[in-house]
């Protein structure tokens, strides 16, 4: 076993820290106060790369691997983890199921502008009454000879109002259930799609979460992703490496609020003291750091197993699953080790804690992460 | 014609995290992060801007240090430059910034011709802004040190600088080859980009030993060749704060000062 980055991998996190303390750390505060997506950010790490990492040169991308781009999400997110699900989304959600399942036209057409940061991706699954239950959707899609015509909508969808092209699942044959999803690529401007309610969310507030709603939407014949029917397996493949996006992102505030917190424990001082020199205050320190280890490489092994093309849906699952109750479990603790301060929004770790409690919940529950791997250790 | 430029720069602590060693009183470098100097980050940045503006630009880095320099040119690479070389061997260690000049200023002319070379004022651990002039004497050519703003004419042959000095500034024309050096109000260095990163672990960055430059370690580089050594380092003394005057007209300032300066007996 290799424990060591390789040198590409650690300039990527050097690279990527200094962007998110120079650019993206700086509006933190703001960008979550006043529920503001951070495009001009987005913008620049379109420039820089980072909206294209595991995907290929001659596609646009920067020709890196998985493990960079959990790394980039993880660093993004350990300042801002609105800015770090934007990445994840658009990367792990849109670019890569029509990396993965789209065909040479779709390819060409939609993976160089999304890969470079020009076009911002999404993903549409979840439906008001399809959440964990993904099999139960409403949303339509009939053939109508020369295109196909959707009806439905589609609920927290991560950078809904911002993104150019949405990858979108809707029932072709209902009797199937599950086999009768098939997967869309829809782009905004679609006669009969649009964007509606914003979430007004408890935290992740920079993050543009939406509705989608298509009536009578007419979308070319050629958008199909992968073939009839697939959608679901579409989905289903594109959340296992959505996984690693938001575990990264999880472990990112786990890493962020310990950060922080370190540094308070220097200069606070109590019973003439520094936090830093109590002993069971650094005993917890000594646990978070722990946990936060353990889940890194959790997430890095299911990165390195991606990378390696060897499946990996049970160890994404564990990663998901364990980083996001750490997460949880240090963001909270790290409010505590600030005291009354950390209650206040003059500190960042409140909205750290907010910002974990989704991690828990959005592209897999906690619940669903245990379905999984209950799945693996018992078989189906 | 390409325009080439060659860019010195130098890996260094990261001056953030140093420490001095209270008994030797030298710098303590063990754990301590390195960084790309941040003035040779401003004359990277710098020719960078006249790549972008003129894309027939070849940008080569040039840098002396241990092996583990390597990873400076990657990140300079990584920023856009075209090619760079690591000047590197035992023979050069503990060279003085006499002998660093030899080396570079070697390296510089085994590259082959350049219009143009860009250096930083001064590296943060010695701060002794010696190599890039001394290299320019070597080398032969005009150079213009403390660069805040830099121009060059459409036709690549001169250039217009403003120079910072302590009292004022001075306009300065020069004509290409040249060499200058960058201050940090020149310009703010661009990130790395992810592409660019992959890009420059794959390069080949060649290593020049003193053989290589053709430089003899006995007179010309290493620290028997250097005429001077450090004898002691220490951190200065702060100097008192400075007072300002304030008062409603310019005759009670000058009033004021009067009587400050008669207290201290400086008049």
């Amino acid at each position: 076993m290799d424990f060591q980055l390789s040198k590409e991998q650690e300039f990527v996190r050097k690279m990527v820290r200094e962007f998110a303390e120079n650019e993206v750390e700086p509006i933190a505060a703001d960008v979550d106060k006043e529920h503001r997506f951070p495009e001009e950010n987005v913008k620049k790490m379109g420039e820089l790369g980072m909206l294209g990492i595991p995907f290929p040169k001659e596609l646009g991308g920067t020709g890196g691997d998985n493990l960079a781009y959990a790394i980039t999400v993880e660093e993004l997110s350990r300042v801002c983890a609105s800015t770090g699900v934007i990445c994840s989304a658009h990367t792990s959600l849109c670019c890569w199921p029509i990396f993965n399942f789209g065909n040479d036209e779709q390819k060409q057409k939609y993976l160089p502008d999304l890969l470079s940061g020009k076009k911002l991706g999404a993903f549409g699954l979840t439906e008001p009454n399809a959440g964990t239950d993904a099999g139960g959707q409403q949303t339509k899609a009939e053939d109508k000879g020369d295109h196909w015509l959707l009806n439905g909508s589609k609920v927290f969808i991560t950078n809904g109002g911002y993104a150019d092209v949405f990858v979108v699942m809707a029932m072709t044959d209902k009797s199937k259930r599950t086999r009768g999803i098939s997967s869309f690529i829809v782009e905004k401007g679609y006669e009969g799609f649009s964007i509606g309610k914003t979430e007004d969310k408890m935290g992740i507030c920079g993050s543009s979460t939406t509705e989608l709603v298509f009536q009578n939407c007419k979308v070319p014949k050629e958008n199909l992703l992968g073939n009839i029917g697939d959608g679901f397996k579409v989905a289903m493949a594109t959340l296992d490496g959505g996984r690693i996006g938001i575990a990264s992102q999880a472990l990112g505030i786990a890493q962020g609020a310990f950060d922080v917190t370190l540094e308070y424990m220097k200069s606070r001082r109590q019973f003439g003291r520094r936090l830093a020199d109590m002993e069971s205050l650094r005993f917890d320190m000594a646990e978070l750091k722990t946990r936060i280890d353990a889940a890194r490489l959790l997430i890095y092994r299911a990165a390195s197993m991606k990378d390696a093309h060897v499946p990996y849906g049970p160890e994404s699952a564990m990663a998901k699953y364990f980083a996001s109750e750490t997460a949880m479990y240090v963001t909270t603790k790290c409010v505590q080790l600030h005291g009354g301060y950390g209650y206040t929004k003059d500190y960042p770790v409140e909205r750290m804690m907010r910002d974990a409690k989704i991690t828990e919940i959005y592209e897999g529950t906690t619940e669903a992460q245990k379905l999984v791997i209950a799945a693996s250790v018992f078989g189906k | 014609m390409t325009f080439k430029i060659v860019v010195c720069a130098k890996q260094v602590p990261d001056t953030n995290e140093i420490k001095i060693d209270p008994v030797k009183k030298t710098l303590i470098r063990e754990g301590v992060p390195s960084i790309l100097n941040h003035d040779d980050a401003n004359a990277l940045e710098e020719a960078l801007k006249i790549k972008d503006k003129y894309p027939d630009t070849h940008i080569t880095v040039v840098s002396m240090g241990p092996p583990q320099a390597k990873d400076l040119l990657i990140e300079c690479l990584a920023m856009g430059a075209d090619e760079a070389v690591l000047a590197s061997d035992r023979a050069l260690g503990g060279s003085d910034t006499w002998a660093t000049s030899n080396a570079i200023a070697a390296a510089v002319e085994k590259l082959g011709g350049y219009d143009l070379i860009f250096a930083g004022r001064q590296a943060i651990d010695g701060d002794t802004a010696q190599v890039g002039p001394q290299m320019a004497e070597k080398l032969g050519i005009p150079q213009v040190t403390y660069v805040k703003e830099f121009e060059i004419a459409e036709d690549m042959k001169t250039i217009t600088v403003k120079r910072a000095l302590e009292d004022g500034y001075e306009l300065i024309k020069i004509k290409t080859p040249c060499m200058l050096t960058a201050i940090k109000e020149l310009n703010t260095p661009r990130y790395m980009t992810v592409g660019g990163i992959y890009d420059a672990v794959a390069k080949d960055i060649p290593v020049w030993g003193a053989a290589d430059l053709g430089v003899d370690p006995d007179k010309e580089v290493g620290l028997d060749a250097s005429p001077t050594n450090v004898y002691r380092s220490f951190t200065p003394v702060p100097k008192g704060q400075g007072v300002m005057l304030e008062a409603d007209s310019e005759k009670e300032v000058a009033d004021k000062l009067l009587v400050g300066l008669k207290s201290k007996h400086v008049i």
